[in-house]
């Protein structure tokens, strides 16, 4: 005969991770209805390994190359955007739909709201010009600089352009160094060349 | 502290919240708990400060929150036989009928024995959670250990 004790600590010892995760589920979808959830994520697969995409109300406001450590992307969002931040894969469709298309070739342009909120400044509008260069072209930093307003700041383009929070979206890829050479990948070198020539704009 | 992204929160702490749930308001209940608990934790969230100890904090208003609604609702009588498939009770018949016993437990002693055996929370945790000192915690699971035999007796 067990002790009561030893009968009430049996409960410990029952898994209920699966009610709780289906409630987890269902709290989210509530969250949702609510408009309790400031930033939406989701991590999708790609041609370059699994990317990390958010997004604000406003549009997508980061997407994190393979290689980027998911969690500290995670932290600074809640930091910097809000804490409100959820799994939620249904709010992300439309810019996993385009960024397939994009990858596949089919698609030379995304039509997506962008929340630039992570950016600032002179950076803002570098990245700004870097989403009007047209597939299948490429500039320069020094351009970019000079249509940013500054020609001189050539090394500040290349830091704004390394600190673009929403890569292939706002193509930093078709920004080369003066001169022709690739330049900075956050992705990796091999990742922007394979982007260049995917959309016919080196060889 | 900065509070971490809100999925890593619910992810960590969703199980002991239902387990605490499960124990303290019932198997019928414990899903509109659950809901309003992290409902109530993320609308306060973008706000904490200073929290250090996240798990303690969501029990809370879970304690909280299934006090209150238990009040609004007032206790309703569930026959045994009636009550779904629960894991969480484990698979005797004997331990469902004593969980039953639980839920007829004053308010605080029912939240310190599930804490303490379905949660199994140190009692210094159990205090914070409800209040009291560590000292009146375990009063609080003495008292309530009594009341249970004497119900079984």
């Amino acid at each position: 005969m067990s002790t009561l004790e030893d009968r009430l600590e049996r409960a410990q010892r029952v898994s209920v991770g699966e009610a709780a995760a289906q409630g987890a589920a269902r709290f989210v979808k509530a969250a949702e209805e609510e408009k309790l959830v400031d930033v939406a994520f989701a991590r999708v697969d790609s041609p370059f390994g699994e990317l990390l995409i958010a997004s604000t109300r406003k549009g997508v406001v980061q997407l994190s190359l393979h290689g980027y450590d998911q969690n500290e992307t995670l932290e600074d969002l809640a930091h910097k955007v809000s804490p409100r931040i959820f799994e939620a894969p249904g709010r992300l469709d439309e810019v996993r739909r385009e960024l397939d298309e994009y990858f596949a070739g089919k698609r030379k342009s995304f039509d997506l709201p962008l929340d630039w909120q992570l950016s600032h400044g002179f950076a803002l509008r570098v990245l700004k010009a870097t989403a009007r260069i047209p597939y299948g072209r490429v500039s320069s930093y020094r351009e970019m600089a000079e249509k940013a307003g500054n020609v001189r700041a050539t090394r500040a383009a290349g830091n704004a352009l390394g600190g673009n929070a929403i890569p292939i979206i706002v193509p930093c890829h078709r920004v080369l160094r003066t001169g022709g050479g690739l330049g900075g990948y956050g992705g990796g070198l091999p990742m922007k060349e394979a982007l260049l020539k995917m959309e016919g704009a080196i060889l | 502290m900065r509070p971490p992204p809100f999925q890593a929160f619910l992810d960590g702490h969703r199980e002991e919240v239902y387990r605490f749930l499960t124990g303290f308001v019932g198997p019928h209940d414990v899903d509109d708990a659950f809901q309003e608990t992290f409902l109530s934790a993320l609308r306060a969230y973008p706000s904490l400060r200073n929290e250090t100890n996240l798990k303690s904090w969501v029990l809370t208003i879970a304690y909280r929150k299934a006090m209150d609604s238990h009040r609004g609702r007032g206790r309703r009588a569930v026959p045994v036989e009636d009550l779904p498939e629960q894991p969480s009770r484990g698979s005797h018949a004997e331990d469902h009928a004593l969980w039953d016993l639980v839920q007829a437990l004053p308010g605080k002693q029912r939240a310190a024995v599930v804490q303490r055996y379905a949660v199994g929370l140190p009692y210094k945790e159990i205090g914070a959670i409800l209040d009291c000192t560590e000292e009146a915690a375990r009063q609080n699971v003495r008292e309530a250990l009594k009341k249970l035999k004497e119900m079984m007796s």
